[in-house]
């Protein structure tokens, strides 16, 4: 991997349960804090719904965008707009031509707010008035086209789709736009806004979502024995990746070195993982050997870990199958616990903490581990934030998405 | 139900203000919605839309051409309400 350029994180950005932008989320995650809320939403009693909780922004969408910008765009695009935007300025919005510059945002489920209203609108009120727009407020790859136009993106504009791993997805196609040559620097990320009745009522008769719901914010358990599910959540999360040489060029705080991703697929089933595990081993040992590391460099997993009884053993076993004994000293978080399952945005929301985490040596907690699973085999950080060591660090971001996606990112210092 | 012209005036420049976030006192009747308000055809469908349900009232696709100005609208607004 020596011919390939390395790539830097100069640029972070995201709206969430935990916060509207990137430090609130950072210090509301180190302390352990819950976004997980009682929905009040007139739909949820109206439709009777088995769930009644999730993780809403903590800063609503309207509180900072123009009303115009509302009305154009779906509330996944809106999140990604205000996940980039922050992004952007915090890499100091450069002069960049354009030609050199991506945009890969993705969605899992893309604009179904803005679908599921129009079909309202159709049958109550007839064709003629379905807005003109509507079709580009519901394509998936709308939060990618609005963010693409927003910086002037021009070298090209990406919809990873695979569910919930394809946050992460975006981020290492952003690597691999980077490392091709298409691309000085990406602005890479994933968004989601599901909290729609449809989603949740379709979840819950999987039986995937937490039914807990006399406590939200102890709801997303992961590894506990008591865990009953995962916790919607919706928000955008957004990095922006750069060519080493021309970060330090134009003098950009670099946050923290991409140094590889690994991508497989189970071709088992359309919704549960393989419970062998084996493609989620294969993707975090690809991304291993794509970074050029060994486990024993490895120091800090953000796991994808949903809170779903049958999800969070099988990723656990994956990761001592594949880091062997080297697991016993690597610091493993779920900080889903804390802001619920982003679907599409998760795992971009979890990049950006994996990076938060080697920037700041710190591997955050693990909320709501009351009774964590009787011999679980990785050494899960719970309650409180805990240090990571010094010197040459590398960390990783667990993804997987229903169908069967399996993405791994290494995170090391720059 | 008739509206005065005015009141179909105010009625478009409130449409106009949610969709692009031009004042609505920006909105005369002697200004032409793309030279003057820079309205694409997209929004201009939109805020067509949105009057044909404010009105209640049917504005044929094929006459939106015809209303360059916002006071081409209110008039074939009151006409239809007539």
């Amino acid at each position: 991997m020596t011919d390939q350029p390395n790539v830097v994180v100069t640029g972070l950005g995201t709206t969430n349960p935990l916060g509207g932008d990137v430090e609130s989320t950072w210090a509301g995650a180190l302390a352990g804090r819950s976004g997980v809320r009682t929905l009040t939403d007139d739909w949820v009693s109206r439709y009777d719904l088995p769930v009644t909780f999730a993780g809403q922004l903590a800063v609503p969408a309207e509180d900072v965008l123009a009303r115009p910008e509302m009305r154009r765009m779906d509330p996944s695009a809106q999140f990604a707009m205000i996940a980039a935007r922050e992004a952007w300025a915090d890499a100091g919005a450069p002069e960049i031509d354009g030609e050199r510059l991506g945009a890969v945002v993705a969605s899992g489920i893309g604009g179904v707010t803005t679908l599921v209203n129009a079909w309202d609108t159709i049958k109550e009120k007839g064709v003629r008035r379905v807005l003109p727009l509507t079709v580009p407020m519901l394509m998936p790859n709308s939060p990618a086209a609005y963010v693409s136009i927003e910086v002037g993106a021009k070298a090209g504009s990406h919809t990873p789709v695979s569910a919930c791993a394809s946050g992460a997805e975006a981020i290492g196609y952003a690597l691999e736009m980077i490392r091709t040559g298409r691309a000085d620097m990406v602005v890479a990320g994933g968004t989601e806004a599901a909290t729609h009745p449809l989603p949740i009522a379709s979840f819950a008769k999987m039986q995937a979502l937490s039914t807990r719901n006399d406590d939200p914010a102890g709801a997303s358990r992961p590894y506990d024995v008591d865990r009953d599910g995962f916790v919607l959540g919706e928000g955008a999360a957004v990095v922006v990746l750069e060519r080493e040489d021309h970060a330090l060029a134009r003098g950009a705080t670099i946050y923290a070195r991409i140094a590889g991703v690994g991508m497989s697929a189970d071709a088992y089933d359309v919704a549960p993982p393989d419970p062998s595990g084996a493609g989620q081993s294969r993707a975090l040992r690809l991304a291993l050997e794509n970074a050029g590391i060994t486990p024993a460099d490895l120091v800090h997993v953000n796991a994808h870990a949903t809170s779903t009884p049958a999800g969070d053993g099988v990723e656990a076993a994956a990761i001592r199958a594949t880091l062997g004994d080297d697991a016993d000293h690597i610091a493993v978080s779920a900080t889903k616990s804390m802001t619920g399952h982003l679907l599409g945005g998760a795992g971009a929301l979890e990049s950006l903490f994996t990076i938060l985490a080697v920037r700041d040596r710190k591997a955050p907690p693990t909320i709501n581990v009351a009774n964590p699973e009787p011999g679980l085999p990785i050494d899960l950080v719970r309650d409180a934030p805990r240090d990571l060591p010094s010197g040459q660090i590398a960390a990783v971001n667990n993804a997987f998405g229903f169908g069967g996606h399996n993405v791994a990112l290494v995170v090391t210092n720059a | 139900m008739a509206n005065s012209n005015e009141e179909i005036l105010a009625g478009l420049a409130e449409i106009v203000n949610e969709e692009t976030g031009l004042a609505t006192d920006a909105v005369q009747a002697d200004k032409s919605f793309t030279d003057d308000l820079d309205i694409d055809s997209l929004s201009m469908m939109t805020i067509v839309t949105l009057a044909e349900e404010k009105f209640e009232v049917r504005i044929p696709d094929e006459e939106v051409k015809n209303l360059t100005t916002v006071g081409d609208a209110v008039a074939f607004i009151a006409q239809a309400q007539a």
